[in-house]
């Protein structure tokens, strides 16, 4: 999928993702020389016919995880299907970068974030958590300001 | 105006490149595999997992490395077949582990993931769920193909469902097709399911290895092993009766 800008035939470049939540999709794409920016904003079905391939709009900004469509979109999955051997009770660990970003959140709300960002990690299968995961996980679940 | 193919500019999405990784991830996690077999049939209920089940105890009796990968995503039976319970799969960056089973066989199944008795459903908006269903349940597939560790084998079965497309997308997320084994049942209305998902497979250009003609003896009456060796000049590489005795699985093990 690509833009263009009809006025300069320019191609448009990839701005940024947001899925808000509600199965939707926004992704936004600007053109290099005048600057507009235009918005594609798709339908939940729409939407999961993308995330159905495995595949990230606006590229993958964390590897892909074992497992990663089973653990993310199945719904029946039983809870202790794996056993994360690498790590202590399947919990992943956190990147000096990332526990510094963390130690920013205000305390009263730091514990409930940290969990936020370590059940978005462990549903993923992804081992350790950097800024990367944590701003995509950001962008996918909505958590503007985490 | 320009068109898709005219704008040459990277593109920060890359779907394509991305699918594109998926494949190498697949390719190279079956580069240890000696040969990749399909077990199919286009016809229901005619015991393909039983005899692949079967099929592979008796080739890792015979000291050959096998691993199977129950690809019947919404009806998985072959944990059960090989003796495998409900222990969580170890898990590493480098991917998961597959459970073993009877006789050392490495298996792989939705039915491992899945709460007990409940059906596979995925998170999304159900109406028109028709539209991306099937995309995820292939890439389901990929990621047990491609996501297992499942190590040197000598051999891999997958256990296809029932009808043509898993099949299909094997075909698809392999980039080449499986070499295929048929199930059939003596009956006619077995044979006339059967011959069309050999002819299909002929079509994508997969090796059809033989005929293993299931059930034989008392109940079904008919030829379909016969009649369809003869119609695609392969071997009935073996007729199993209700009971067979282990050196019928043993004597088809030899033969592949």
């Amino acid at each position: 999928m690509k833009f263009l800008c009809v006025d300069c035939d320019k191609q448009m470049a990839f701005e940024e993702r947001r899925l808000p939540g509600d199965g939707t999709l926004a992704a936004t794409f600007k053109c290099p020389t005048c600057g507009r920016v235009v918005a594609m904003l798709t339908n939940p079905m729409e939407t999961q016919l993308v995330s159905s391939l495995g595949v990230e709009i606006g590229g993958r900004t964390v590897p892909e995880q074992p497992f990663e469509t089973v653990r993310k979109m199945v719904a029946t999955g039983r809870d202790d299907a794996f056993a994360e051997s690498t790590r202590p009770n399947g919990a992943p660990s956190w990147s000096a970068e990332a526990q510094e970003r963390l130690a920013r959140v205000p305390n009263f709300v730091r514990g409930m974030v940290k969990r936020i960002y370590a059940d978005y990690a462990k549903e993923r299968g992804i081992a350790e958590i950097t800024p990367a995961v944590m701003d995509t996980a950001r962008n996918e679940l909505g958590l503007e300001g985490m | 105006m320009r068109t898709y193919h005219e704008l040459r500019d990277p593109d920060r999405s890359d779907l394509a490149g991305q699918i594109s990784a998926q494949r190498k991830r697949v390719a190279e996690r079956l580069a240890g595999v000696g040969r990749v077999m399909a077990v199919m049939s286009g016809k229901g209920g005619v015991g393909k997992s039983y005899v692949t089940a079967h099929l592979a105890r008796a080739l890792a009796r015979s000291k050959r490395t096998v691993g199977v990968l129950d690809a019947d995503l919404n009806g998985p039976t072959i944990p059960r077949l090989l003796g495998i319970d409900h222990s969580p799969l170890p898990t590493s960056q480098s991917g998961i582990e597959p459970a073993r089973g009877l006789d050392g066989v490495r298996c792989i199944s939705m039915a491992m993931l899945l709460e007990d008795g409940a059906p596979l459903a995925f998170k999304g908006p159900s109406a028109e769920s028709f539209v991306w269903r099937g995309a995820m349940e292939a890439s389901a597939l990929r990621e047990l193909l491609g996501d297992v560790v499942w190590g040197a084998l000598d051999a891999l079965l997958l256990d296809l469902p029932p009808g043509m497309q898993r099949y299909v997308e094997l075909c698809d997320i392999l980039g080449a097709p499986p070499a295929v084994l048929t199930v059939t049942i003596p009956t006619p209305e077995s044979r006339d399911a059967v011959r069309r998902a050999m002819r299909a497979a002929v079509d994508r250009g997969s090796q059809l290895l033989g005929i293993i003609e299931n059930m034989t003896g008392q109940g079904f009456a008919g030829s379909a092993g016969d009649d369809l060796a003869r119609e695609f000049a392969v071997p009935v590489l073996a007729r199993i009766p209700w009971h067979p005795a282990p050196d019928i699985w043993n004597a088809l093990g030899a033969r592949l």
